[in-house]
C-alpha cells in the first residue's frame, strides 16, 4: 500500500491502519476521516467533487509526513485523500497515525489533517439545493513557518 | 516561448478550461504568465493577492523565471480534507 495516495476509489481507514501497525514497537494508532456532510452554512449539501493537481498534491502530502515525522520522531503515518464526486456520510480522508505512545498518534493525527487544509492542492466544490459553490479556504505556502507553527499549536492543544 | 498553464478549480471554470497553451516573452516571470491571464479573463483579478503557483508540479514564487514547455499552474486558495 502506498502510505500517501490521491484516488478516486472509496478509502478503507482499515488498510491504513494495517499499514501504520506493522511494527510491534507501537503503542497507539490515532486515525481521523473527514466525512461529506449534508450542510454547510445553512445550505442543504447534495454531494461535493474534489478536484486535485495530483502530482502536486502527493509531493504537499509527503512534506506534511516529513514534517509530522520530525516533529513527533517515530511516528507512522499514512493519508489518503478521495477527488471526484462523493456522497454524503463518505469519506474524503482518511488519516492514521501511530506511536508508541498515545500523545504522539493523536498529534501527528491532527497535524495532518490541520496542514492539509493549508497546503495541499485539492479543492472541494460544493453542490447544494439551489447551486454550487468551488469552497476556497487557505492561501496555500508551504513554506509559511507561522502557518505550520499554527498547525503544531493545534495539534498539541 | 510556450509554456502550459494549468488551472483548477473556479479558475478552470472561468477560463473554461483546466489546460491552456500561452506564448511568453524570453525572461518571462510567473507573474508575468499570470498578468496575461488576467488580461484575458478579467473576473480572475480578484485572485491577484490570493493565488499560489507552480512550476512543473512543484510550488514556486511568482517572481520565478519560466522556461520554454513548462507546465505553469495557477492555484486559488485550497479547501481539501
Amino acid at each position: 500500500m502506498i502510505p500517501v495516495a490521491v484516488t478516486t476509489n472509496p478509502l478503507d481507514v482499515g488498510e491504513l491502519t494495517r499499514h501504520v501497525s506493522q511494527d510491534g514497537g507501537l503503542g497507539a494508532v490515532s486515525t481521523f476521516i473527514g466525512l461529506v456532510r449534508d450542510n454547510n452554512l445553512n445550505r442543504r449539501v447534495t454531494h461535493l467533487e474534489y478536484e486535485a493537481y495530483e502530482p502536486l498534491a502527493v509531493k504537499a502530502l509527503e512534506q506534511i509526513c516529513d514534517e509530522a515525522a520530525r516533529e513527533w520522531p517515530g511516528v507512522r503515518l499514512a493519508v489518503h485523500h478521495r477527488v471526484g464526486r462523493i456522497a454524503i456520510g463518505e469519506a474524503s480522508i482518511v488519516i492514521a497515525a501511530a506511536s508508541a505512545h498515545r500523545a504522539h498518534a493523536f498529534a501527528a493525527s491532527r497535524y495532518v489533517i490541520e496542514r492539509v487544509k493549508q497546503i495541499v492542492p485539492i479543492w472541494k466544490h460544493e453542490f447544494f439545493e439551489g447551486g454550487e459553490v468551488w469552497i476556497e479556504g487557505a492561501i496555500a505556502d508551504p513554506q509559511d513557518e507561522a502557518a505550520r507553527l499554527e498547525a503544531v499549536r493545534r495539534a498539541c492543544a | 516561448m510556450r509554456v502550459t498553464v494549468r488551472l483548477f478549480a473556479r479558475l478552470r471554470d472561468i477560463a473554461g478550461s483546466g489546460e491552456l497553451t500561452r506564448d511568453a516573452p524570453a525572461g518571462a516571470t510567473v507573474a508575468d504568465v499570470w498578468r496575461g491571464l488576467v488580461a484575458e479573463f478579467p473576473e480572475m483579478a480578484r485572485y491577484d493577492s490570493s493565488i499560489s503557483s507552480a512550476v512543473n508540479a512543484d510550488y514556486t514564487k511568482m517572481a520565478a523565471a519560466v522556461a520554454e514547455g513548462d507546465e505553469v499552474a495557477f492555484l486559488p486558495p485550497v479547501s481539501g480534507g
